[in-house]
């Protein structure tokens, strides 16, 4: 309730708009039921008349209402999606504020899978909470009222009687179908799931299906899923076919209640016989209101459902706060870690252990290991992603937790594989580095990271869009890109995330020569398993299950015969084929 | 409207009649049900009856509505059952057939899509077949009848209907089209500026570091604000049609209204008559307006369906097999002779006219850069496909007149990257040979070097694995598959290293397991390691699709070519 509550809070700037979708909304019914009642009136009134002169009002009406119902629905439609899609750029700034702080700590929790998808996904739910939950309720209630009113001048039995079937309609029939759906949905939706993974891992691991000749199998056991879930689904089909036979019945006994409860009024007096036609008309055509009532109630527990798991996720205080009164930078680029330790979760697995080293300008640090040893955490923790569970990182001297993090980072360049394309222009996604740079900054860059073959490729030159919608960047042009842009920054400290795996052994020679040109003057920080050009590091740092095991040089590792000259070995072992 | 579909799928035709004829049926209740309503009130109020006069009709009218409500009830039901065969059949008819298309066609790219239409896709047509599919036929039929019950009660307002009756949906095309042409125009902006949120999200981390993601919020809002009003200048042209079929319809009603009052006041027409046409007129409508509802879905599902069927036709690039024995022995030497092939849609061969013979029992490695031909050639000796031109031959036997089950059943394969299965341990290893013991397993996991690691797993051979379970490192999978070839045992081992160094543990295991593995076999390994060339008795050297160079490794070091080339990139290698 408190979710719905909060959800339609964020309706509340824009109450001049809901209120006139709501009028357009009830208009656009009662234009409905005004017409073929009126229409109903005029020819009872006709039956009794015998000149056309008496019946010019109503005939006016008919033609009214006739005109009116589409151009107030076409208004509705209008005017309830402007509102939807204002709702919708709510939504995504006010999540985009509340998740920023949060970022990325929170969101690399989600990164694997469609998970970030999922949440852009609830957000576009959302803005369906006025269009299909909020709007249709307010009509059915409106309308109900109005149907209450009309009928009440002619006898409140009849007023009393239709209201009763308005609402077991709207209110009765929704939560008994509901009710008989509730466990079958959800295992619907798990069967579905199972089904759709299993046809997924078929079509990824078609190969080795192929190999073992188990192509039949696995095709048996997605049409046992298959059975299962269609019997379900059979299942499935009577409730929700209910659903609408119900509020057809509905309909009809409201009408056939009035009949009998209005044919005495009739033969009393109390009511004229000329408008018994009108008032059947009446109560069919309120029914348009409540019978969308169903949908509506489904599309509001998926928007609740979407907005509960949106608020849990944003509503997370943030890992990581900027202090009250920041330190300002100091000209001491000096970055010291001091027995640093991590844990993602409290008191959970330690990801990083003891870890102590310090980077200067000048001088160049390089962590290697087996994937998984912790290294791209040790990347977060200088960019600070993160702070240590125990011990400190100190930049300058001071605990980096006593400067902002946005000035901290602007002191780090960082070149990794898993930097973000942008659906946006080459130059867009440089000028992230540095908005003010020149054309001649860019191409310089651009030359520097082994990219001017990508931009020869590209029709627009540096204004071809890239990323999803554009040109879809190898993994190796992705990380030149991360190369320019950090060539752009032209920060003090150097963060190099594996720069050139995934590169043939000429680019990556290529590449190194240009990267190890930036570090000349800069404190550099290199983590990688690919062991080429260590010779010119200052220091090596090898990484096993989170602790240092071996740290040196070069040539005091390589003579040692421990961790690192097995994986020297493994390496030497390689072809250039990849 | 999808032929295909009703051509191709029996049980769409079967539920798609019932459904038609349910709600044909329905339509008749309603026209009774209104028969009794106009003559209840006529007596009512022209004749002056009580209620007990009206009992007769009132207790029919319950009747009609009640039959009217358990048609609609069953049209529904019957709707969604055909949905749920069509969806059945079509999704297992579409898996069949993708896998029978080959891991030469569902690997890269394609594979996101191929899933997401095996999935969602299909989903589409739910909507498609239940409710847009009906309603086509519908929309026509019931129209007809409700104008052939008017007419000889009131031929004008009957011809009026059956005029306004198809204009309706012929505006609406005609409105649509122009809205279309409109929409389609702005659909790629709109697409664009749809998904900049995501991006948005995606990018925070890259944001972060280049300190701009605060000032990303704004970019977020200006975009959904311009989001917003490109799609409601779409949406002003899109609505049209609704404006349209909501406007005849009304009009419409409305015209036939004050005709019958006109004709009511002059005596030509009994009132029960005037008021049974009023209410059929919404009801002549009312089919028109729902096949507008489902228009949207209709165009999805649609579209769906024509994937769907793309792909059903996509020939599979096998020859059909004979029932020829299989060469039943456990030395095979299998005999490439000019064998070319070239992907569907490629303009260059992928391979062209290469000979070269894999001799019993002996290690043959293939070496070349990436895009070299490789893994072409392991497709066409797994037979995922069938060489263009040349032979190949096993003991003497072509490949191709084999049924393909039969011949991979002399065939392991070591892959790079092997899939593990959603399941247990235990499953995976078994997709070898499901009928093999626990000990079976255990033995083969434990030649594989990959029993002691299952082992120390939460759950032992019983752990979860695959894409919702625990995830393997690079180099723990690797040794499930080589467990996969132990428990196989089959005469020919085909493998393709991993390319990327693993952590050296287990790149020792994965070499010594594959050294036992190998032994006795026929091997073709496409090779990333000097130890794997090291010790084959003959290299193969590809290059942009052709057999390059051949020979052992100090042959092909001191021939100074490709081969050198490559084993010197990383600093030299001594002959």
């Amino acid at each position: 309730m408190s979710t719905f509550l909060r959800l339609v809070g964020f309706l509340r700037p824009h109450l001049p708009r809901v209120a006139l979708a709501v009028l357009l909304g009830v208009a656009t019914v009662a234009a409905n039921v005004g017409l073929l009642a009126t229409a109903a009136y005029v020819i009872s009134a006709a039956a009794l008349v015998s000149f056309l002169g008496a019946l010019v009002i109503p005939i006016y009406l008919v033609r009214l209402f006739g005109v009116s119902r589409a151009g107030a629905r076409y208004a509705e439609r209008m005017v309830s999606h402007n509102l939807t899609f204002r709702l919708l750029a709510d939504f995504r700034t006010w999540f985009y504020a509340r998740l920023e702080p949060l970022a990325p700590a929170r969101l690399l929790r989600y990164r694997t899978g469609d998970l970030l998808s999922r949440i852009v996904g609830d957000v576009d739910e959302l803005q369906n909470v006025y269009l299909r939950a909020v709007a249709p309720v307010a009509v059915a209630s409106i309308i109900s009222l109005f149907t209450f009113v009309i009928l009440y001048e002619f006898g409140p039995s009849l007023a009393f009687a239709t209201l009763g079937f308005l609402l077991a309609t709207g209110v009765g029939v929704t939560l008994l179908v509901r009710s008989l759906a509730r466990g079958l949905g959800r295992k619907q939706l798990e069967l579905r799931g199972e089904l759709n993974a299993r046809i997924v891992d078929g079509i990824q691991g078609a190969q080795d299906l192929l190999a073992f000749g188990r192509e039949e199998d696995h095709e048996r056991a997605i049409a046992a899923l298959d059975r299962r879930l269609g019997r379900l689904q059979g299942r499935m089909a009577f409730i929700t076919g209910l659903q609408d036979a119900l509020g057809d019945l509905m309909m009809n006994l409201a009408m056939l209640a009035m009949l009998v409860l209005a044919i005495p009024l009739v033969a009393g007096g109390e009511v004229r016989g000329v408008y018994l036609a009108f008032l059947a008309l009446v109560v069919l055509g309120s029914f348009e209101a409540v019978q969308p009532l169903g949908t509506a109630f489904q599309f509001l527990g998926r928007s609740v459902g979407a907005g509960e798991r949106l608020f849990e996720i944003v509503d997370a205080e943030p890992e990581i706060e900027d202090p009250k009164e920041p330190l300002a930078l100091s000209e001491d680029h000096r970055l010291h870690f001091d027995r640093v330790s991590f844990s993602y979760e409290a008191g959970g697995e330690p990801v990083l252990e003891d870890i102590s080293f310090t980077l200067k300008p000048g001088r160049r640090v390089a962590v290697v290991g087996p994937s998984g040893a912790g290294k791209s955490t040790l990347a977060g923790l200088v960019l600070r992603f993160w702070d240590p569970t125990s011990g400190r990182i100190t930049l300058g001297g001071n605990d980096v937790r006593g400067y902002a993090q946005d000035e901290v980072r602007t002191l780090i360049g960082v070149v990794s594989q898993d930097t973000h394309v942008f659906n946006d222009t080459l130059r867009a996604n440089l000028l992230l580095a540095r908005a003010e740079a020149t054309d001649e900054d860019l191409q310089t860059a651009l030359a520097q990271a082994q990219l001017c073959g990508l931009v020869e490729r590209l029709p627009e030159g540096l204004d071809s869009p890239l990323g999803e919608q554009g040109l879809k960047l190898s993994g190796g042009e992705r990380q030149r890109l991360s190369v320019a842009r950090t060539l752009l920054k032209d920060a003090p400290l150097l963060v190099l995330d594996e720069p050139t795996a995934n590169l043939d052994p000429v680019t990556e020679r290529e590449l190194l020569d240009a990267v190890y040109g930036l570090m000349r003057e800069r404190a550099t920080l290199v983590i990688t398993h690919r062991l080429v050009r260590m010779e010119e590091m200052d220091e090596i740092l090898v990484l096993q299950g989170g602790r240092i095991v071996e740290r040196g040089t070069h040539e005091e590792l390589e003579a040692r015969r421990g961790m690192y000259r097995q994986m020297l070995d493994v390496q030497r072992e390689l072809l250039a084929t990849s | 409207m999808n032929r295909e579909l009703l051509r191709k799928v029996r049980s769409a035709r079967v539920s798609l009649g019932i459904t038609v004829t349910l709600g044909v049926l329905a339509a008749a209740a309603t026209i009774i049900q209104l028969a009794f309503l106009s003559r209840v009130v006529d007596r009512v109020f022209i004749e002056g009856a009580n209620i007990a006069e009206v009992g007769d009709p009132l207790i029919f009218l319950l009747g009609a509505s009640l039959v009217r409500s358990g048609l609609l009830w069953g049209r529904e039901v019957a709707a969604q059952w055909g949905a749920v065969r069509v969806k059945a059949e079509l999704r297992e008819g579409l898996f069949a057939h993708v896998l029978r298309l080959g891991p030469s066609y569902t690997r890269g790219e394609r594979t996101g899509e191929l899933t997401t239409t095996a999935t969602e896709g299909i989903e589409k047509l739910d909507a498609y077949f239940g409710r847009y599919l009906p309603q086509t036929f519908l929309s026509v039929l019931v129209p007809l009848m409700i104008a052939g019950y008017v007419f000889p009660r009131d031929p004008s307002s009957a011809v009026l209907l059956l005029v306004t009756g198809p204009v309706i949906p012929l505006l609406m095309v005609l409105v649509g089209s122009y809205a279309e042409e409109h929409t389609r125009r702005q659909w790629r902006t709109l697409s664009r500026m749809g998904a900049s949120f995501l991006d948005a999200m995606q990018g925070l981390s890259t944001l972060k570091v280049f300190g701009r993601s605060a000032e990303e919020g704004e970019k977020v809002a200006r975009a959904s604000e311009e989001f917003r009003e490109r799609t409601m200048t779409v949406l002003r042209y899109a609505f049209l049609s609704g404006l349209v079929l909501e406007f005849m319809t009304a009009a419409a009603i409305a015209l036939v209204a004050v005709t019958l009052g006109v004709r009511v006041v002059s005596g030509n027409m009994p009132f029960e008559e005037a008021f049974l046409v009023l209410l059929l007129a919404p009801e002549f409508y009312r089919p028109l307006r729902e096949l507008g509802a489902h228009r949207h879905a209709g165009m999805e599902g649609s579209a769906a369906a024509e994937r769907i069927f793309e792909i059903l036709s996509t020939p599979a690039p096998l020859r059909e097999g004979s029932e020829t024995p299989a060469p039943g022995s456990r030395e095979l030497s299998i005999a490439f002779y000019g064998v070319g092939y070239t992907y569907p849609g490629s303009d260059r061969p992928a391979l062209s006219d290469l000979t070269l013979t894999l001799e019993a029992g002996t290690r043959t490695a293939l070496v070349g850069r990436s895009g070299a031909g490789k893994s072409t050639l392991v497709n066409l000796l797994m037979r995922f496909v069938d060489p263009e031109s040349g032979v190949i031959r096993a003991n003497g036997l072509e490949i191709t007149d084999l049924i393909e089950k039969t011949w991979r059943e002399n065939l392991a394969l070591v892959p790079q990257r092997p899939h593990l299965f959603y399941g247990s341990v235990l499953e995976n290893i078994c997709l070898a040979r499901p009928e093999a013991s626990r000990e079976e397993v255990e033995r083969a996991a434990e030649l594989a070097g990959a029993h002691e690691f299952i082992l120390r797993l939460p759950d032992g051979y019983e752990t979860g694995i695959g894409e919702r379970g625990m995830r393997l490192s690079g180099g723990e999978a690797q040794r499930i598959a080589i467990a996969r070839a132990f428990l196989k045992d089959a005469p020919v081992l085909v493998m393709d290293e991993p390319t990327s160094s693993l952590d050296p543990e287990s790149e020792r295991a994965v070499q010594a397991a594959l050294e036992r593995l190998a032994r006795g076999r026929t091997v073709l390994v496409i090779a990333h390691r000097l130890n794997t060339v090291y010790r084959a008795e003959r290299i193969a050297v590809l290059d942009d699709g052709r057999l390059a160079e051949t020979g052992t490794h100090r042959e092909l070091i001191q021939r100074e070519g490709l081969y050198a080339s490559l084993v010197n990139a990383y600093g030299g290698v001594p002959a």
